[in-house]
C-alpha cells in the first residue's frame, strides 16, 4: 500500500485582528459578524480554491474540505458546495470530504444525494467522511440536543448506507426521520459506495463504530502527533482486541506541516501564521467545548479529561514557534527534517492517511504554495512507501476512481462525446 | 418557621420504585407532622436541573404544614441509570404520572388529593403532567418554571455557561449561591473532578433533553387545558428566567395568581424557602 497524502484546507478568516484574543469572546459561534467582509471573502474563497486545485496538480493524492458553522477559521458551512467546484477542475486528487455532519441534514438522506453528486461528478474520486460534528457546529450552532446526538448520529448513517446500498425503494422509520420512499438517485459510482472516514475527536464509542464497519478512523486535532499518539495507541489496542487487520489504511491524521529550504527559513516564513492561528483561531469560549451529554459517560470515565483542566484551556496562550516544533504541533524545517519527522509520525501513528495542513491562519497564498510544493516535490515521495507490499487490503480505504472517467482539461474539446456533432451553426 | 428549623425536622424515607416503562429511580416522601390521615393531601414535587439536595427545606416545610410530600429523584439524578428511555416532553410528563401511579397516588380512596408542585424544569413538567390530565391534580404551584420562551427576555444559555458564572444568574446573591454550588468540592483531584463531569453529562444532559437549546416545547399551545387552581411564585431577583414570565404565564394559564418574592433569584426555594412553604401552603389549602 502507499501512504496517501491529502492537502487540506480548514478556509481560516485571514483577518481577525490583533486583539482578537482580548476584544473577542470567542472564534466559534458568537463570532462578531462585523468581523466577516463578503466582498472580501471574493477573493479568500478562490484563493482558497486555486491552492486546492493547485495540490491536485502537484500529485497530491487527495484535496480536501470539512463542515463548520459560524466558525472564523472555518468559512466552509457548506464543503459539499466547494467539493462540487473541485470536482469539475482537477481529475487526479481524491475529493475527501471530511465531510457532512449527517445528523445536521434534513433529511438526512440530502448527505446520500448530493455524495452521489459528487462521486459521478468527479469520476468516482469521493471519500465520504461522516462527522458526529463538534458541539459548536452541531448543538450551539445548529441547535442538535447534546444527549441525543449520537443517537441521531446513528441513525442518519443508517438511512444514508441504506440509501446507497439498498436496489429497491424502501420506507424507513427512525425515531428522527421518518420517509415513506427512500430512493437515492443518483447513486454513486463506488460500489457498494465510496470509502467512508470518520473524523473523531477522541470519543472511544467511535472506535468500534469505524470497526464494526471497516471505516477509516481519522483523528483530526490541530495538537499535532506527540499529542496525538496516546489516543492512536488506544485506537489500535481497540483494533487488535477486536481481532481486525492492522493495516495503516484504517487510521488517518491531520498534521499542521512548514516546509521551507531550511529549519531556519521555515521559522522565518511560517512562525507569525502559525501564532495567529494558534492565538486567534482557536480561541473558543470554552462554554461551548462540552455541553452535557455530548460526550458519553463513557468516555469522561476514560479520562479524557485534559482540555477541562485550567492550566490546559491556557496553553496555547504561552506557546512560541519553538514549543510547537518541539511539541509536534508543527511539523516544520528543511525538507529533510520534515521528511524524518514525518516518517516518525507515521510509523508512531501507523497511518494510512495524512491531511496535510499546509496552509494554515493567515498564511499568504505565496508562502503556501511554496511549502506545498517543497512538500510534493522533495518530501511526499519518500513516504508513500513506508509500509512497503505488506497489507493487502489497504486500498479498502481509498476512492476508486472510473479509469475512462471525464477530465478537465478536455472537457472543452471533446469531453462530451459528441462525436457526430453538427458543424454549422446551431441555435 | 424558619428555614434552619426545618433543616433539623426528621427528614424523609426513601423508596426505589420501577415503574411500568421500566425505570428505576429513588422517590423522597415526607409525611406530614402529625401522620397521615383520610383527608390529608398529597404533593407531588419535581426537582430543577440541581436535582434535590440533602437539604430541602420546602419539602421538609410542607411535610410540617400537614401536607404528605412525594418527591421523586428524576432518572439521571440518581445512580440508575434508566434516563435513556425518556427522550422528549411527552416521555417526562409520562414518567411523572407512571411515578404518582406507581406510589399509589392516584386511587380513587378518598384521600385528601393530589398537588402538583415543581421548580423551574421541575415546574415545567408539572404544568406539562396537569396539561395531561387536569382531572386528576387538585391544585398546582409552580415556582419559576421553564417552558416558555419570550423573544424581549431571553433567558441565558446554562448550558453555554463555566460553573464561575452559573451563581451570578441563579442567586439574588451571588456569594451565598457559589458557596451553594460549589460544596467545597476540591476539582483539581481527578476522581473527584470525573464524578462531576460523569454527573454533569447525565443530568444536564438529560434536562438538555426538554431545555436545549430554547427550553420552550410549545407548552402555550396546550396550557387552555389547566383548569387548576395554579400559583405561580417569582424571586423578583431572578437573572434566569426573569419575572416578566410570570405575566405570561399567568396569561396563559385559565386559573393562575403570582407571587412575587423579595430577595430570592432563580433558586428561590432555597434562597427563600419560608416565604415560598407560607405562600405554597395557604394556596394548596384553598
Amino acid at each position: 500500500m502507499t501512504v496517501k497524502f491529502c492537502w487540506f484546507n480548514l478556509m481560516p478568516w485571514p483577518d481577525l485582528p490583533d486583539d482578537f484574543k482580548t476584544e473577542h469572546r470567542s472564534v466559534w459561534v458568537d463570532i462578531d459578524g462585523s468581523l466577516f467582509d463578503p466582498e472580501r471573502a471574493n477573493g479568500v474563497y478562490h484563493e482558497y480554491m486555486d491552492q486546492l486545485e493547485f495540490a491536485d496538480e502537484l500529485g497530491f493524492d487527495g484535496i480536501g474540505v470539512n463542515e463548520h458553522h459560524q466558525n472564523g477559521y472555518g468559512i466552509m458551512p457548506s464543503p459539499n458546495i466547494i467539493a462540487a467546484g473541485l470536482a469539475r477542475r482537477t481529475s487526479q486528487a481524491a475529493i475527501c470530504v471530511i465531510g457532512n455532519s449527517i445528523a445536521l441534514y434534513n433529511p438526512p438522506h440530502r448527505v446520500a444525494e448530493e455524495f452521489a453528486m459528487l462521486d459521478c461528478i468527479s469520476g468516482g474520486r469521493l471519500v465520504a467522511g461522516f462527522p458526529v460534528g463538534t458541539p459548536m457546529d452541531t448543538n450551539f450552532t445548529y441547535g442538535q440536543i447534546p444527549a441525543l446526538t449520537r443517537e441521531k448520529y446513528y441513525e442518519a448513517h443508517d438511512l444514508i448506507m441504506e440509501a446507497w446500498t439498498n436496489p429497491e425503494v424502501f420506507a424507513f422509520d427512525g425515531k428522527y426521520t421518518q420517509l415513506r420512499y427512500v430512493n437515492c438517485w443518483p447513486k454513486p459510482i463506488q460500489q457498494p459506495h465510496p470509502p467512508i472516514y470518520i473524523p473523531g475527536g477522541g470519543s472511544i464509542e467511535t472506535w468500534d463504530f469505524c470497526l464494526e464497519n471497516d471505516y477509516n478512523y481519522s483523528y483530526l486535532s490541530f495538537n499535532g502527533y506527540l499529542a496525538g499518539q496516546t489516543l492512536m495507541d488506544g485506537y489500535w489496542n481497540r483494533v487488535g482486541e477486536l481481532d481486525k487487520s492492522m493495516t495503516p489504511g484504517r487510521a488517518g491524521f491531520a498534521q499542521i506541516i512548514c516546509t521551507a529550504a531550511t529549519d531556519a527559513e521555515a521559522e522565518e516564513l511560517y512562525s507569525e501564521h502559525m501564532l495567529y492561528f494558534f492565538n486567534r483561531c482557536l480561541h473558543v469560549f470554552p462554554g461551548f467545548a462540552d455541553p452535557p451529554g455530548y460526550r458519553t459517560v463513557k468516555t469522561i470515565q476514560a479520562g479524557k479529561l485534559d482540555q477541562f483542566r485550567k492550566e490546559n484551556q491556557a496553553l496555547f496562550k504561552r506557546l512560541t514557534w519553538k514549543d510547537l516544533v518541539e511539541g509536534g504541533y508543527v511539523i516544520a524545517g528543511s525538507p529533510d527534517t520534515v521528511r524524518e519527522r514525518m516518517e516518525d509520525m507515521i510509523k508512531r501513528l501507523r497511518l494510512g492517511t495524512v491531511f496535510c495542513l499546509l496552509h494554515m491562519g493567515n498564511m499568504p497564498d505565496h508562502k503556501t504554495r511554496y511549502s506545498s510544493q517543497l512538500f510534493a516535490e522533495k518530501v511526499m515521495p519518500g513516504l508513500r512507501g513506508i509500509w512497503g507490499d505488506e497489507f493487502a487490503d489497504a486500498d479498502d480505504w481509498w476512492c476508486k476512481p472510473m479509469d475512462d472517467r471525464v477530465r478537465p482539461e478536455d472537457t472543452m474539446a471533446d469531453a462530451r462525446r459528441y462525436p457526430e456533432a453538427p458543424k454549422g451553426p446551431v441555435a | 418557621m424558619s428555614a434552619a428549623d426545618t433543616a433539623l425536622a426528621p427528614a424523609f424515607e426513601e423508596v426505589i420504585i420501577t415503574t411500568r416503562r421500566g425505570v428505576t429511580a429513588p422517590v423522597r416522601v415526607y409525611e406530614p407532622a402529625g401522620g397521615a390521615s383520610a383527608g390529608t393531601a398529597t404533593v407531588l414535587a419535581l426537582h430543577g436541573a440541581g436535582g434535590w439536595l440533602g437539604d430541602e427545606p420546602v419539602l421538609a416545610g410542607l411535610a410540617d404544614a400537614g401536607l404528605r410530600v412525594v418527591a421523586p429523584v428524576w432518572p439521571a439524578w440518581s445512580e440508575h441509570t434508566d434516563e435513556d428511555r425518556l427522550s422528549d416532553m411527552a416521555d417526562f410528563a409520562l414518567h411523572g404520572w407512571d411515578v404518582a401511579t406507581e406510589m399509589g397516588l392516584l386511587r380513587d380512596d378518598g384521600a385528601g388529593g393530589l398537588h402538583l408542585m415543581g421548580h423551574s424544569m421541575g415546574g415545567m413538567i408539572a404544568a406539562e403532567m396537569a396539561a395531561l390530565a387536569p382531572q386528576s391534580v387538585a391544585r398546582m404551584a409552580l415556582l419559576c418554571p421553564a417552558g416558555m420562551w419570550l423573544g424581549d427576555h431571553p433567558i441565558p444559555d446554562i448550558f453555554a455557561m463555566l460553573p464561575y458564572q452559573l451563581a451570578e444568574v441563579l442567586f439574588a446573591d451571588p456569594d451565598v449561591g457559589e458557596e451553594m454550588l460549589t460544596g467545597g468540592a476540591d476539582f483539581s483531584d481527578n476522581e473527584t473532578l470525573t464524578r462531576f463531569m460523569v454527573a454533569r453529562a447525565r443530568q444536564q444532559g438529560m434536562a438538555g433533553k426538554i431545555l436545549f437549546p430554547i427550553p420552550n416545547r410549545r407548552f402555550s399551545e396546550r396550557a387552555y387545558r389547566v383548569t387548576v387552581p395554579t400559583l405561580l411564585v417569582w424571586g423578583r431577583q431572578d437573572r434566569l428566567i426573569p419575572p416578566a414570565y410570570a405575566e405570561a404565564w399567568q396569561a396563559a394559564l385559565p386559573d393562575a395568581t403570582v407571587e412575587l418574592v423579595d430577595g430570592a433569584g432563580h433558586m428561590l426555594p432555597y434562597e427563600q424557602s419560608a416565604a415560598v412553604v407560607d405562600a405554597v401552603t395557604s394556596h394548596l389549602h384553598g
